[in-house]
């Protein structure tokens, strides 16, 4: 021990005050997420109630008229509200059946060969930039919604016409996008059922789909459920892929009204707002902050705690 | 015989729903590359935009992303490994290890736009950095920071455990042991975050039309560029877009997703050569 120079212990003990050192920094690293949520929240909140009050709580969240720029300035996001939460809904309802089906393909009918193809498309998906949706919604989704807007209002003098920038178009480009959420975290969860169910199933005389839809599907529908959270957590807080394809006024959201989300609102109006009217932007992402903060924690928790295990899905 | 038709539905089902997500990829990629590809030449790659001359180019661009790449993740890959080292070798379990990894994942549930508004009001107002290449980088760091750690730790979990007790039975420190024996053995997976990392800040869009600016000029210095607005790719595809300039947003998407794609052949050749070694 005397003769550290030789010993392997002896750098250990020179080399203490490194050990802590690395313990240290390690721990740090390790607390700058907690750190960083942390700040988010207290600049949300800190942000965003100051104009809740200026405007008045039922005010803001009731109100239907939104003119930040008139002079009473008005700020009712009720309507902003609602498009995010029916926007969000009608995308999973589009989005999660072909996802969970690709996943049940992906995971029980397709052949190795052919998952080899699927898989890594989905996951290329996933990394597309979220303005390249944008660019093609209003190329493709918007031209399309234009014709079918004219078609259907043809001889109407009360629908304002948006030019195809509507809430259908929003929602296509939001299901689109949930698809490789929604894919890999339920295919990923079909594959973690227990061979033995499955064997189980085809030896008692089920059929594949019987077995696929009425064991395999609720034995992973916790997983399934979970990626239906995630699904509607990066629907509802997607901003670039759909601020110019959903239009640009607040209105009800019906599917051919042009409408505005929480998100868009903010990106739509943040470069040119000022005073209050930039106030009341944060307190939208406040909203929409407290939207995630639940599916995030309460859902997640929900279904991770296995309530839904043996539900269907 | 009930039964065989629905079962012949079903199957169809699930023909057509992985036959429609193919079918979206191919759509999208194809009709990006073909509008998108014409777009590209010189000019278009090696100016920047000139009111005076009427020409487009994205150089300016390019360098801006490659900015905020390169400083995003020099903060970030250090942060994260560090934070997945913590979490997998040093703490032990308990309410702080649960603390962390509980808001890692809420970190990664943060939608960018929400992300925005922290950086522009944090770094850009409070820290003063306005509009810049590091404010945007500081936001993105918090952004990829998840993956980064997640990666790591993952990486860090597949480090058999007689590599460490092997390690630590012939004396050696514990740093000793993380920075010679299990970082080299989970290089891999950490490089693999960081690709995906890449891919992240590429097609980022709403975290940094707030915090990085909308910039296309070239740097006049090196350093100086950390303090100017920035715009990306993905902001200028963006701009263009607002200007219904649809063949220069084209131009840029192609880019984009040559970007995207090359990213992703390299973190799927990182992990096939993992497997092999395994």
């Amino acid at each position: 021990m005397c003769e550290k120079k030789h010993s392997i212990m002896g750098s250990r003990i020179d080399g203490s005050m490194t050990e802590h050192t690395a313990a240290w920094i390690f721990t740090g690293c390790g607390l700058l997420a907690v750190i960083a949520v942390f700040s988010i929240t207290l600049y949300m909140v800190l942000n965003g109630t100051p104009a809740l009050f200026k405007v008045g709580i039922l005010e803001f969240l009731f109100g239907t008229v939104w003119k930040p720029t008139a002079d009473p300035a008005s700020f009712g996001i009720l309507y902003v509200i609602l498009t995010s939460v029916f926007g969000t809904f009608l995308a999973i309802l589009l989005g999660v059946p072909i996802g969970v089906m690709t996943a049940i393909f992906l995971a029980e009918i397709a052949s190795p060969k052919a998952a080899a193809v699927v898989r890594p498309a989905v996951e290329l998906l996933a990394g597309i930039p979220s303005v390249i949706y944008g660019l093609l919604g209003i190329l493709i989704f918007n031209p399309l919604m234009y014709r079918a807007e004219q078609y259907l209002f043809a001889g109407s003098k009360t629908h304002q016409f948006t030019g195809g920038a509507n809430l259908i178009s929003a929602v296509l480009v939001l299901a689109v996008m949930i698809l490789p959420t929604v894919i890999s975290i339920s295919e990923a969860s079909l594959r973690a059922v227990p061979k033995e169910l499955k064997s189980a199933s085809l030896a008692l005389g089920a059929s594949r789909m019987q077995t696929i839809f009425k064991v395999l599907v609720p034995a992973a529908g916790s997983g399934i459920m979970t990626s239906v959270v995630l699904g509607c957590g990066r629907a509802i807080g997607e901003a670039m892929a759909i601020s110019l394809v959903s239009g640009s006024s607040v209105n009800f959201p019906l599917p051919f009204h042009s409408v505005r989300f929480l998100t868009t609102a903010i990106v739509a109006e943040m470069s040119y707002s000022q005073g209050l009217h930039r106030e009341v932007l944060f307190t939208i992402g406040l909203v929409l902050f407290i939207f995630i903060m639940f599916i995030n924690t309460v859902l997640t928790g929900m279904f991770r705690k296995g309530v839904g295990g043996n539900g269907r899905a | 015989m009930g039964v065989r038709k629905g079962e012949r539905i079903l199957t169809m089902l699930l023909y057509l729903s992985a036959g429609v997500s193919i079918a979206l990829l191919a759509g999208i990629m194809g009709y990006v590359l073909a509008r998108g590809i014409p777009q590209l030449n010189l000019t278009f790659l090696s100016t920047v935009q000139s009111a005076r001359k009427g020409t487009f180019g994205i150089l300016g661009n390019i360098v801006n992303t490659l900015y905020i790449i390169v400083i995003t993740l020099l903060i970030a890959a250090p942060v994260g490994v560090g934070s997945a080292i913590y979490l997998n070798e040093y703490a032990r379990p308990g309410r702080l290890v649960r603390m962390i990894e509980f808001t890692t994942e809420i970190l990664a549930g943060i939608p960018s736009i929400i992300f925005g508004l922290f950086g522009m009001v944090f770094f850009g107002t409070v820290l003063g950095f306005g509009y810049s290449v590091l404010t945007g980088s500081f936001t993105l760091t918090l952004m990829v920071l998840p993956l980064i750690t997640r990666n790591t730790q993952e990486a860090l979990k597949n480090v058999p455990e007689s590599y460490r007790t092997g390690a630590l039975g012939m004396g050696a420190a514990k740093w000793y042991m993380i920075r010679t024996i299990l970082l080299p053995s989970a290089a891999p997976g950490i490089l693999t975050g960081v690709i995906l990392s890449i891919g992240r800040i590429v097609g980022e869009s709403a975290a940094l039309l707030f915090t990085a600016g909308s910039g296309f000029l070239l740097p006049k210095s090196l350093f100086g560029k950390l303090f100017e607005s920035s715009g990306t790719l993905t902001i200028q595809l963006y701009l263009s877009m607002q200007d219904a300039k649809y063949d220069q947003a084209f131009g840029i998407a192609a880019v984009l997703l040559l970007i995207v794609l090359l990213m992703n052949l390299l973190a799927r050749c990182l992990s096939r050569q993992k497997n092999l070694g395994e």
